[in-house]
């Protein structure tokens, strides 16, 4: 064969290995967002969303205890996790800019991105649930903010990085303190970029159980009191696909559909900031 | 008139960059009030690091030293106390680059006036009309005012960054290259609005074109290596040098 042939069957192995390889891991993909799109819409009603669980075997109920819970402890981690990563951020790229310290944070805090979501609810667990004795909506979002902290952290620092140092400079030539500089010109020039990191650490939490099931269990009633075990659908989906009743598993899928969309919902709108960001120049 | 006031005294001023490396060497120059004096020599010389050294810039970075004295009006403003606040607001600069903030066209300039204090929206609308008519912009921008900066041309962002720095009356204007990202045309406009600006400010320049330090300056530096090495009348300078070395420079066979 000769060399010109032999270049070309390569690069025809090389270029089907890879197509087989991506469509390896679309095929799984599509499969898992049909399944729990043609489960999910099936199962989806009205009666979902307005009526809270039923006792298995009368008709009807939905979950709604699970959707206000969801979406409360979501909040609450959302009002924890965002001021502390954004501010971390903030020192690490400002304050600490070039220091040890800065950078020694920065690679704890990608460690923690991967660290194993039941860890940290195993970890709030023990040092929240424990010690009040009982399950609540708190622990639940704490264990949420703890995950979405370094996410936030190291978008921020990496977004006010990229402000020039020249702009910095500018506002400073014209006798500004430090916090007005940060506040007016640096997360100006930053702030799509941070807003679609938090966007995505939203999305990053939203769907998670592990660290729920160890801090704000399961709530079978409704209830918006943190103090108590609150519902939340990723727990439920959990609970109700493990049960035995067909209610609970058409329910569960439903549940699951809905966190889908929302994910899919808020890495779109993320994907729609940057890009109405970088057009805008 | 021109020239006869002391606005800043430079005494004997080294400078250290956080590594040790030496950026300046026991440089003493007087610029005067109302005069341009521009700094010229060859890149790396320490031309940026000296204009950087009268507001304080490398303060922004760790470990930077300096060593002598610069006095301005009576104040050593490389005394531990001085307030770098209130010196910048003082002394303008204009960067090489141009840096418009993320702003519109009238948040820039009303940005510094804010940090005087400034409160009233009829004292800010004016002042910020004021600042662009003495950069020559007004008329470009007068109906895009709250239009983003960052949608003006290299030139506009340019002279918005001077407006921007005169708007808050400093005493002194600094330019570090101010035309070196410009073409031709733009260059023109901002040496004529440098000649203005001496009227009311003390101006120091950075440059590396010959022919804008003689079209615009009163008085020329020739830095090299951190030093000086000449410092005159810019006529002076420019038709009569007294050291070969500026001699070569200007004339091109050297930098």
């Amino acid at each position: 064969m000769s060399r010109e042939n032999l270049r070309k069957m390569e690069n025809f192995i090389a270029l089907a290995l890879c197509t087989l390889a991506a469509m390896f891991g679309l095929f799984w993909l599509i499969f898992i967002l049909g399944d729990v799109l043609r489960h999910g819409i099936s199962a989806l009603n009205i009666s979902l969303f307005v009526n809270d669980p039923v006792p298995p075997g009368i008709e009807g109920g939905g979950l709604r205890n699970a959707f206000v819970g969801h979406l409360l402890i979501t909040s609450c981690a959302t009002l924890i996790g965002v001021p502390i990563g954004v501010l971390g951020g903030t020192f690490l790229a400002e304050y600490a800019r070039g220091r040890k310290i800065a950078r020694a944070i920065s690679v704890l805090s990608d460690i923690m991105v991967s660290i194993p979501s039941i860890v940290v609810g195993a970890f709030i667990y023990a040092v929240i649930v424990k010690p009040f004795g009982h399950f609540s909506g708190w622990a639940g979002a704490v264990a949420l903010a703890i995950i979405m902290i370094p996410v936030v952290l190291r978008t921020t620092e990496d977004m006010l990085s990229l402000v020039p140092l020249t702009l910095r400079e500018a506002a400073f030539a014209l006798g500004a303190p430090y916090y007005k500089v940060i506040i007016q010109i640096v997360y100006r020039g930053a702030a799509a970029g941070i807003l679609t990191g938090i966007l995505l650490s939203i999305g990053r939490v939203v769907g998670e159980t592990a660290p729920l099931l160890f801090t704000s269990f399961n709530n079978s009633f409704f209830s918006v009191n943190m103090n108590g075990p609150v519902s939340s659908l990723t727990v439920t989906v959990f609970q109700y696909a493990m049960g035995p009743y067909d209610t609970w598993h058409a329910q569960a899928w439903a549940a699951s559909l809905m966190i889908t969309i929302f994910i899919l919902l808020l890495t779109i709108l993320g994907r729609l900031i940057l890009k109405w960001r970088y057009s805008k120049r | 008139m021109n020239g006869n006031i002391i606005k800043i005294e430079v005494k004997g001023l080294n400078f250290y960059y956080s590594g040790g490396a030496q950026g300046l060497k026991d440089i003493s120059l007087s610029m005067y009030q109302n005069a341009v004096t521009a700094l010229i020599g060859p890149s790396g010389c320490g031309k940026t690091t000296f204009l950087r050294c009268l507001n304080r810039m490398h303060d922004l970075y760790p470990d930077n030293r300096y060593e002598g004295e610069i006095w301005m009006d009576e104040k050593n403003i490389l005394q531990r106390d001085i307030d770098l606040i209130e010196l910048r607001s003082r002394i303008g600069m204009v960067f090489q680059k141009p840096t418009p903030f993320p702003m519109s066209i009238f948040e820039n300039i009303a940005f510094g006036l804010k940090l005087r204090g400034i409160k009233k929206k009829t004292e800010i609308a004016e002042r910020v009309e004021k600042a662009l008519k003495d950069a020559a912009l007004w008329d470009e921008t007068k109906d895009r005012l709250h239009g983003s900066a960052l949608a003006l041309s290299g030139g506009q962002q340019q002279r918005l960054c001077i407006a921007r720095a005169v708007a808050v009356e400093p005493e002194v204007v600094l330019m570090d290259e101010p035309c070196s990202a410009l073409d031709p045309i733009a260059t023109a406009k901002i040496e004529d609005l440098i000649m203005k600006l001496k009227k009311n400010y003390t101006v120091v320049i950075v440059t590396h074109n010959m022919q804008q330090a003689a079209r615009v300056s009163d008085y020329t530096a020739f830095l090299y290596l951190g030093a000086i090495i000449e410092y005159d009348l810019t006529d002076k300078i420019f038709t009569n040098p007294t050291n070969k070395h500026t001699e070569d420079y200007i004339t091109g066979r050297f930098g």
